[in-house]
């Protein structure tokens, strides 16, 4: 798997994502720079592109830090409960400050989100039985607990069908002014590339660190708090989209290793690619309606899942 | 193991004295009304009760683990979609939300089929880690949820409302025809299993020693995976899902009883969540007329104990 | 007596055991040796019905173990493997009771009362009968498995690496006690070794396996050579007789 065909198929997916919809916008309008096409260029498509971009590499990242500080190889937002603490914080952020703004929102939801997945790291530092498959089905557990948490919250406050609407993830609603969030992810993916030599050290185990110098405890933390901003930003602005973190760096590492510095760019550009295409066959499947990111990631992502699952057994067995 | 006996007795007459409590607290001489209501409610809460306990202490010694429940395997999300499905395709005035009789047979077929494809697939080969097995079947519950979700969504707000009411397990408005199906079915299951429970108690050993002493080790796990799926299945076409009700129950009953014999800790867990129950609902709708339903309140107590769970255990390494 | 034919168990691409052939010799302990990877527990697990052969067979008194009802095999074959991970709290008399099982289906009768009794009696572990397994240090659990083992009152028993993380004291205890189970009771005893010396010392015959392969079956007298040796582990190893042991040098100090 190649940088370069990666890169490739980015772009022409990109350019695929910026064309297809319910308005037919060929390149030709956008020469007028007032023409309504242009518009619904600029307010809808663009942002729409940036977001899933954006989401796709920072999930795919977030999932990779954690699978590497936490040595295995199922671990990620969707399997460790992260996603599922952002959500109680979200809804703990729309039932206390019912008026608060998105960046009010924003730090409570990451508050949770970094409490969450703390929790489960502690749980899976000291759990007796470390066995690969385990260990994700704790954490699925652990996040269906969450759930039922904020469901009994949600029931008391009666807003369930709000917070199902709130969480699922859906590219449609994006627009020119709702998706700004998610630049915080830019910076973020930057700092974890120069991090990432860490990051790997990190993730060959406490005392292998410490031999080579670095501080242990400080690296593992600073990589879950970029994992629950990603999280944050990503849930807020779109919602949940799951799978993405847990199959992304599982293939990649299948051709790549686990060599982070070296496999961060494949990781973040298959992140963003993986999402665009579940993006446009969603919106092509019941044109002119749209199937909903969450759904089509949700199904492509669990099958995947599925088969990368019984291959590693198939391999482990050897 | 006399002081277990003692403390089972204890539990009996707490049950008693509960159960008359639920039944003839203020029920000011409706006897024809009233009673029957409340006796069936009763019986439908000691059916869920004696289910979910069965099958989770059964299936906790099947998967080695004492933090997972059978209702993980994706069970409860399978009868979300159902109920979901039905409403978004039929509307909430359909038939088959409006018949109960319907409406439980297809939950509990479509459940134990479910279960029974998943075990078909899954132990084809010999000696598949059930870990493996509770994975898949977690994922594909995964699954159904983003499936659920998103009709959810779609649905008319006013329609929403009968989803969420199926969300919740309630002993509220149980038909009686219903209970004793019930009924026929848990004692059936019940009865082929406790055949089985001394082979359980070698279980605990871990596969290489069970078959050392003679049990027929993949040939109990399948058969109690079954019979837990068809128990958790009835209950929540009964009264719908308590996820992690059973979590509680088991695990209080290991720690009352202390043993390792099936015969007790079964017993004991079913008697906890009659307990829980039968005092529960008594609680709620007699000394606090809270408008919550139970089992909103039972899992998130359940869950928060799950998290106690998991950091005892690791505490304790 | 039990006789293993032209066994083979693949996993992956790689024969694990390949048509391997040895007969074990009833009243005798027999010492399964070899590198790792030779196959020793593979091989082991076979013979005791743990794990399915791809092909050959395994005949014990010559009907093949596949035959046996799971119950009337577990009176005449015993296994103990290595790895005994459990999450549930046991005393050790509660342990010894389950090997039991296959006469009495958990309700044990006077019979068998005094069979555990005696297997307490065997193992030393009377005093401590009512201990909970995890109390107790890895020497001592050990000997509680056994003792099951013994409860079970088997013609064989099988032992996969039984010395396994203990020390040297409690290793001899271990071994002397199933000279004895050989010796007095008229058992049969199978036990797969890592360390060359124990089973030098300890077993009347030695079978020794290389990349699935029996590549020397005999009386312990016959293997234990130094040329024998070096077929088996590809070192170069002087023999030293010491009260009537003979002791594998297998230190290489230059």
């Amino acid at each position: 798997m190649k940088k370069r065909y990666l890169f490739i198929a980015l772009i022409l997916l990109s350019l695929l994502s910026l064309f297809v919809g319910v308005t037919r916008i060929s390149p030709v309008d956008l020469l007028d720079f007032n023409s309504e096409e242009t518009q619904i260029f600029l307010i809808s498509r663009v942002p729409r592109l940036v977001a899933i971009v954006l989401a796709g590499m920072g999930m795919a990242i977030a999932g990779l830090i954690m699978q590497s500080l936490s040595r295995n190889k199922f671990v990620s937002p969707t399997t460790a409960g992260t996603l599922d603490a952002t959500k109680l914080g979200i809804l703990v952020s729309m039932m206390i400050f019912v008026n608060a703004t998105m960046l009010e929102r924003m730090i409570v939801a990451f508050i949770f989100a970094l409490a969450g997945t703390l929790l489960f790291m502690q749980i899976l530092n000291r759990i007796k039985f470390k066995d690969a498959i385990f260990i994700p089905l704790i954490g699925m557990m652990f996040g269906n607990i969450l759930n039922s948490i904020t469901t009994f919250f949600a029931y008391k406050a009666d807003i369930i069908q709000n917070l199902s609407t709130w969480m699922q993830g859906d590219f449609s609603t994006i627009l020119k002014g709702r998706y700004e969030l998610l630049y915080i992810s830019v910076p973020i993916l930057i700092i974890s590339y120069f991090y990432a030599n860490r990051f790997t050290v990190a993730g060959m185990g406490e005392d292998f660190a410490k031999n080579l110098g670095i501080g242990y405890k400080r690296i593992v933390n600073f990589g879950l708090i970029l994992v629950a901003l990603i999280s944050v930003t990503v849930v807020l602005t779109v919602g949940v989209i799951p799978f993405v973190g847990l199959i992304i760096p599982n293939i990649i590492s299948i051709f790549k290793g686990d060599n982070l510095q070296k496999t961060l760019p494949h990781t973040a550009m298959l992140g963003a690619v993986f999402l665009l295409f579940c993006d446009i066959l969603g919106r092509l499947i019941i044109y002119p309606y749209e199937i909903s990111i969450s759904l089509m990631v949700g199904v492509l992502g669990s099958a995947i899942f599925l088969v990368l699952l019984i291959r590693g057994r198939a391999y482990a067995k050897q | 193991m006399r002081s277990n006996k003692v403390k089972i007795i204890i539990m009996l007459l707490l049950i008693a004295v509960l159960t008359v409590l639920y039944v003839f607290q203020d029920l000011n001489g409706s006897y024809h009304y009233a009673l029957p209501r409340r006796l069936i409610k009763v019986l439908a809460m000691a059916l869920t009760g004696v289910a979910i306990a069965y099958a989770t202490v059964t299936f906790q010694t099947i998967s080695h683990n004492r933090i997972l429940t059978p209702s993980i395997m994706g069970l409860d999300s399978l009868y979300m979609l159902v109920q979901t499905a039905i409403i978004f395709i039929f509307g909430s005035m359909s038939v088959l939300i409006l018949s109960q009789m319907l409406n439980f047979f297809i939950s509990l077929i479509a459940m134990v089929v479910f279960a029974l494809l998943l075990y078909h697939f899954m132990f084809k080969g010999d000696g598949q880690p059930i870990y493996f097995l509770l994975l898949v079947g977690i994922i594909v519950g995964t699954f159904l949820g983003s499936l659920t979700t998103f009709l959810q969504v779609l649905i008319d707000p006013n329609e929403f409302m009968n989803v969420q009411d199926k969300m919740f397990a309630s002993f509220n408005n149980v038909n009686s025809d219903l209970v004793w199906i019930a009924l026929l079915i848990v004692v059936g299951t019940i009865a082929i299993g406790w055949t089985k429970l001394k082979e359980l108690d070698v279980l605990t050993l871990g596969r290489d020693n069970a078959r050392n002493l003679g049990v027929n080790y993949d040939g109990v796990v399948r058969t109690m995976l079954v019979l837990s799926a068809i128990l958790i299945a009835t209950s929540t076409a009964l009264v719908g899902p308590i996820t992690f009700f059973g979590l509680i129950v088991a695990n209080l009953s290991y720690q009352f009883f202390n043993t390792y014999k099936h015969s007790v800790t079964i017993t004991g867990a079913i008697l906890f969540s009659l307990i829980a129950l039968i005092g529960g609902q008594w609680v709620i709708e007699r000394v606090f007329s809270f408008s919550t339903t139970l089992s909103v309140i039972i899992n998130f107590i359940g869950g928060i104990y799950f998290i106690y769970l998991l950091l005892k255990e690791s505490r304790s390494s | 007596m039990i006789a293993v034919k032209e066994l083979t168990k693949v996993f992956g691409k790689k024969k694990v055991v390949d048509t391997v052939n040895v007969t074990i010799h009833p009243g005798k302990i027999t010492s399964f040796i070899g590198p790792n990877g030779a196959g020793k527990s593979t091989l082991l697990s076979m013979v005791s019905r743990l794990m399915n052969a791809d092909s050959g067979e395994v005949l014990l008194d010559s009907s093949d173990v596949k035959a046996f009802k799971s119950n009337e095999f577990a009176k005449r074959v015993s296994i103990l493997k290595q790895s005994n991970f459990m999450n549930v709290r046991l005393t050790i008399r509660e342990l010894v009771s389950f090997g039991r099982f296959p006469y009495s289906k958990g309700r044990l009768t006077s019979e068998d009362e005094k069979m555990v009794d005696q297997a307490l009696d065997y193992m030393n572990l009377v005093e401590m009968q009512d201990s909970f397994l995890d109390e107790l240090s890895g020497g001592q659990r050990q000997r509680a498995f056994i003792a099951m083992v013994i409860a079970q009152d088997t013609e064989y028993v099988l032992l996969d690496e039984p010395l396994n993380n203990l020390d040297m004291k409690h290793s001899v205890q271990i071994m002397r006690i199933l000279r004895r189970l050989v010796d007095d009771l008229g058992k049969t005893v199978v036990i797969v070794l890592h360390d060359i010396n124990f089973a030098s010392v300890y077993s009347d015959r030695i079978v020794a396996l290389k990349d699935g392969r029996v590549v020397k079956d005999g009386p312990t007298n016959d293997i234990i050579n130094t040329e024998s040796l070096k077929d088996i582990y590809d070192m170069n190893i002087p023999i030293q007789e010491i009260n009537d042991c003979r002791i594998c040098v297998y230190f290489d100090s230059k």
